[in-house]
This record gives structure tokens, C-alpha cells and sequence, in this order.
């Protein structure tokens, strides 16, 4: 290099070639944590992380004050921002994480749901009670509430040897794996939507709901009026009773962001749609692990039991157990945890 | 052209967040515009879209293989990694240490607690399942529009006006956040995975410096110093020739050393001496900037 007239000021130069090395060691670090995980790094290195953070962090402030070379200080900003999240970011193993969610979480968060879930259970009920009354009344109600292609020949121009067929073997012992996947898919995206819709202010929510019962009822009552209805209760009860709680649940959490958009009470819009956007968040991830059983219960059990003591049986007992799972008060193992 | 490029400038902080780190530092984050944001989905979707051929091509496989007996087992293969690619391909990714999708990596951006805490699976679970009504929603409203035609136009119209809502939220606000985003508390920020390069520049240096004259230094402010290193970063022939007769004539030089070289010496000339102003505590954001006047 020339003596001549240094082209820039020595100080900027030398702050650079000074801290360079350290720079890139610590972006080393970071890119193979960000790779692969925490775990592929020395003990030597995990050391050093936090001190070459610091020191990244030290650059940056003096940077921004003397330096005027662009790439300079935003490679600086970016390289703090990355190790800032790896140096503040808590971590746990993914195993503990899904433990303390099915232990500790997601029946609190269901918990604390109890309100919503009873205005959601609530809709249902109306929607299939009044499905039930005005079909019985008038058959000419029931195309309207029950979509031809999910009614697949269940409607009263069936005779009734033929609605008796489709409660015991509906689908014959092949596919019942695909037709339980199949559901499985179907209702998650219809919980998920349920949810979903919670933001505009919970109304599509409601009527999701409600039209869901509303098909409920529609079917018990053709199937009420052929003297089918205790058959008709055992095939819906067996997966039924933890598919609708599911959709219940979903119903809720989207009723729960709904209502805390409309009524915000003390916090803000915005941090009170966050609050219960996020515990609603936790319950519609046990939601999908119900409406997986559900699916199970619906394609396998159902077309291997067809005895209808035994869908009650199973039904109930399904039932008592996420009663009992959710709403069982139980002791925190963490006092402080409240 | 003052206010152009005051407002040039205003533009550029409101883009700006604060996350002051436990050190008393603020990272002052860049939010990704709505372009940004829109590519990093579109090559998830592609991404998706080729994975789904991927899964068609193995439900052939299969079938071909095992004959109907292996329909069913492809079925549900298909079906499944269709739920899954649609449900969990987000959330997976965004818990991941990265907080990114592949397509969000590519375009260097991620997605961060708006308080700056750590970014919980909850929060990732809800801005993604929104996705449901911002995305999947309008897109059945859309095909029903189409493929129904006539009968139920007028409701699917309303239907898809409806869906445009969650759809345009992001351009609605300051902070570009979908309502995915509003719920969850987050937000998404540039976090370019940037290489520094050889300082390139400083080595280029031609050897004889001293040949603008004072005057001729204190033409320009900050913001045009940094705009005249990214063009010689890109390296563009054209806007380089462009930029090195604006400055000629704007400086009065008679200098005729190539485009480039003299572009790099008066880059040098310029940044010494605006840095040794620096040092000094005088700070020229822009060539409008005649000292004494509040910083935006």
C-alpha cells in the first residue's frame, strides 16, 4: 500500500482488519448452528458464541458512528440479528416440548376455553335441534341442509332395508384406510377454516357450527322417522362424540379470537387479539391430534364393530376419557407456575 | 428534488424497527416489503406444487407396481403428504432455528416475535393456520367463480370480494403485517444471510489521490456516498457511465481516467473525508443537508 495520503482515515481501516477475524469466526458458528442444530457445535464454540456476539454487537455501534461503507454496517446488522436469536433464543428438545404440551399445555389451554366451548356447544345444539324439528316436519327440508354428495343415497327417497344397509357396512372391509384418511383430512381443514374465520369477528364461525349441526340433525331425523334412531346413535356416537367435540373446540377457539377482537377490555385491539390468537392457537393443535382419532374411530372401529351396545360403548367411554383429560383439576408440578 | 429525496429517505427509516438487545444496541430491523413477501410465498408454492408431483408420481409408482392392491396404501400415502405439505410445511419450517421456508431463505427474509422474544410454536401455529382464510379461501371462492359460471355468480362474487379483505390486509397497514401475523404478534424482517467481501474497493485505489479539490469533495452528503458505492458494487457499465458524467459535470472535473477508476478515486476522496467529519461530529445526511438542520 502507498504511504502516500492514506485514501481513508487509518482509524476506519485498521477498526476493520482488527475485528475481521472474529466477525467471520462468529458467522461460522452461526451458519452451522442455523444448518444443522446447537448440538453440532464444540463446547469450545458455545463458549465463544456469546463473547464473539458481544463484540460483533460492540463493531456494529462504533460502525454505524464512523464508518460510511454501507456493506460494512449492514453485514454487521445482519450478523448481530442472526446471532441475537441464537443467543436469546430458549431452547428445548423437540421430545420434552411435545411432553409438556400433552401434559401441562393443551388441557389448560382447552381449559380456559370452557366459556367459548359452551357457547360452541350451544350453536350445535340449536343447529341440530332445529335441523331435527324442521326436517320432521317437512321432509322437503333435508336437501337443503345435507349436501347431496356427503349424503351419498342416506336421503327419504332410500328405502329403509337401504338406510339399515348403509349403518353396518358402508363401505365394505376394503379401503377403510383411505376412507379414514380421507375424513381425517376432510375434517381438519374444516376445523382449521373454523378457526380461521374466528378474526372477522366470529360470526362465519358461528354459523360453521350451526350448520354443522344443523346436517346433525337433519340425519337423525330421517333416520328417527324409518324407527332407525338408536342405530342411527350408535354409528354416529362411536367417532362422533370425539369428531364433534373437536369441531366444538375449534368453534371455540375461533369464537375466542373473535370475541377478543370485538371486546378488547383493557388491552389494546391488537395485543388482545395476539393474547387469544395464541392460547386458541395451542388447543387447535390438539384439535388435528383429535380429529385424527376421530377418523380412526369413523373408517376403522365403526366398520369392525357392528354391534350397537358396543359403538355406545366405545363412544361414551371416548367421551368420559377427554372430559376427564381436559377438565379433571389437576395439581401443577411447578407451584411457581401458577 | 429535496423533498424526493427526503422522502426517498423517510421511506427508508419507516421500513425501520427497533429491537434494542439486552446490550443497549439497537438492530434496527428492516421489515420486508410486500415484494419480498409475496416471492418468498410464491416459491413455497412452487415448492409445494413440486412436491405434490413428486407424491402423484409415487401414487403411480405404486400402482404400477403392486397393481389395485396398492391403490389403496398409495391413497392414503397421497392424501396424507397432501395434508401434511399443506398444514405443516409452514409451521414445520418457521419452528425451525431459521424461522424460515425455503422460499422466505432464498429471498433473506424471517419471521421474528414482534416483541423480540423468542418465536414460540404457538405463535407459529396460528399466523400460519390463518393461511386457511387468506389464501385457500379466496382460491375455492375463485374456482367456484369460475367453474360455476351462472348460478350462484353473484354470491361467489360477493364470496371472493369478501375473501380480497384478508387477502390485501398486509398493504393496509404500515407494519405489512397479514392477520396471520396480527394474531400470532409477529412480523417479518430482512435478515440477508450477507457476505462481506474483500474490501474490493479500497484496493482498486488508483495511486495518485490528491486531485479533487475541496470544494469538489463537499458536493455530496451521505445518502448519495452510499448510493455511488452500490453502484460500483453492481458493477454496471452503463450506470457507471451514466453516474461518472453526472458527477463530472457536477464536480466541474476535467479528469480523464476511465468511468470506473474515477468513480473509485472520488469514492475514496469523498468517504476520508466525510469520515474524518464524522470523527469531528458533522454528519451530512444528503447533498440538501447544508449543516445546522434536524435529522429526520
Amino acid at each position: 500500500m502507498s504511504s502516500a495520503a492514506p485514501a481513508l482515515p487509518a482509524d476506519t481501516r485498521r477498526f476493520r482488519a482488527a475485528r475481521e477475524a472474529d466477525w467471520r469466526r462468529l458467522e461460522e458458528i452461526v451458519a452451522r448452528a442455523e444448518r444443522r442444530s446447537v448440538r453440532a457445535l464444540e463446547d469450545e464454540e458455545l463458549l465463544a458464541l456469546p463473547i464473539l456476539y458481544r463484540g460483533a454487537l460492540s463493531s456494529l455501534s462504533v460502525a454505524r458512528e464512523t464508518s460510511l461503507d454501507l456493506e460494512l454496517v449492514t453485514y454487521l446488522e445482519g450478523l448481530c440479528t442472526r446471532a441475537y436469536f441464537f443467543v436469546y433464543g430458549v431452547r428445548s428438545s423437540p421430545g420434552k416440548r411435545l411432553g409438556a404440551f400433552f401434559a401441562r399445555d393443551w388441557p389448560g389451554a382447552v381449559r380456559s376455553l370452557w366459556k367459548e366451548t359452551l357457547v360452541a356447544l350451544l350453536l350445535t345444539l340449536v343447529g341440530a335441534l332445529s335441523g331435527y324439528l324442521l326436517v320432521s316436519g317437512n321432509p322437503g327440508w333435508y336437501d337443503s341442509f345435507v349436501p347431496p354428495d356427503l349424503a351419498s343415497g342416506r336421503d327419504f327417497s332410500a328405502s329403509t332395508a337401504s338406510l339399515r344397509d348403509t349403518l353396518y357396512h358402508d363401505q365394505g372391509a376394503q379401503g377403510l384406510g383411505f376412507f379414514a384418511t380421507y375424513l381425517f383430512t376432510h375434517n381438519s381443514q374444516v376445523s382449521v377454516l373454523c378457526f380461521a374465520l374466528g378474526f372477522a369477528f366470529g360470526v362465519p364461525t358461528a354459523l360453521l357450527l350451526v350448520h354443522n349441526g344443523t346436517m346433525l340433525g337433519a340425519i337423525l331425523a330421517l333416520f328417527a322417522s324409518r324407527g332407525l334412531g338408536p342405530e342411527m346413535g350408535g354409528w354416529l356416537i362411536i367417532h362422533g362424540s370425539t369428531e364433534f367435540f373437536a369441531i366444538i373446540l375449534a368453534g371455540a377457539a375461533g369464537l375466542r379470537i373473535g370475541w377478543a377482537v370485538i371486546f378488547p377490555g383493557e388491552e389494546t385491539r391488537l395485543a388482545s387479539a395476539t393474547r387469544a390468537g395464541r392460547s386458541a392457537a395451542l388447543v387447535m393443535g390438539g384439535v388435528v391430534v383429535m380429529l385424527l382419532v376421530a377418523g380412526l374411530l369413523e373408517g376403522i372401529g365403526r366398520q369392525l364393530i357392528v354391534n350397537d351396545l358396543m359403538r355406545y360403548g366405545v363412544g361414551l367411554t371416548m367421551l368420559a376419557l377427554w372430559l376427564v383429560y381436559f377438565y379433571l383439576p389437576r395439581r401443577s408440578r411447578d407451584p411457581s407456575r401458577g | 428534488m429535496a423533498e424526493y429525496a427526503a422522502v426517498n429517505r423517510r421511506a427508508l427509516i419507516g421500513k425501520r424497527r427497533t429491537l434494542v438487545t439486552p446490550e443497549g444496541v439497537d438492530l434496527g430491523l428492516r421489515l420486508a416489503d410486500g415484494g419480498q413477501r409475496v416471492g418468498a410465498f410464491l416459491l413455497d408454492l412452487l415448492i409445494m406444487f413440486v412436491a405434490l408431483i413428486a407424491l402423484t408420481l409415487l401414487l403411480v409408482f405404486i400402482v404400477s407396481a403392486f397393481g389395485l392392491r396398492g391403490l389403496e396404501t398409495g391413497a392414503i400415502v397421497w392424501l396424507l403428504g397432501f395434508f401434511l405439505l399443506r398444514n405443516f410445511y409452514f409451521i414445520l419450517m418457521e419452528m425451525g432455528p431459521r424461522a424460515a421456508t425455503f422460499g422466505k431463505r432464498a429471498i433473506g427474509i424471517r419471521v421474528i416475535a414482534r416483541s423480540g422474544e423468542r418465536l414460540t410454536a404457538d405463535r407459529v401455529i396460528v399466523r400460519n393456520m390463518t393461511r386457511e382464510i387468506e389464501f385457500y379461501l379466496p382460491l375455492s371462492f375463485l374456482f367456484y367463480n369460475l367453474s360455476d359460471g351462472s348460478g350462484g355468480g353473484l354470491t361467489a362474487l360477493a364470496g371472493t370480494l369478501w375473501t380480497l379483505l384478508f387477502v390485501l390486509f398486509p398493504w393496509f397497514n404500515k407494519d405489512r403485517l397479514r392477520i396471520g401475523d396480527l394474531l400470532a404478534g409477529t412480523w417479518v424482517v430482512n435478515a440477508p444471510n450477507r457476505k462481506l467481501g474483500a474490501d474490493a474497493l479500497l484496493r482498486e485505489r488508483s495511486e495518485s489521490d490528491a486531485q479533487f479539490t475541496e470544494a469538489q469533495l463537499d458536493v455530496y452528503g451521505i445518502y448519495e456516498l452510499q448510493t455511488l458505492e452500490e453502484v460500483l458494487r453492481h458493477d454496471d457499465g452503463k450506470t457507471i457511465a451514466t453516474v461518472a458524467a453526472t458527477i463530472r459535470h457536477k464536480i466541474g472535473s476535467t479528469d480523464d481516467r476511465p468511468d470506473r477508476d474515477f468513480l473509485v478515486a472520488y469514492y475514496d476522496a469523498t468517504r476520508a473525508r466525510m469520515e474524518r467529519n464524522l470523527l469531528f461530529g458533522k454528519r451530512r445526511e444528503d447533498k440538501f443537508d447544508r449543516g445546522g438542520t434536524i435529522r429526520p
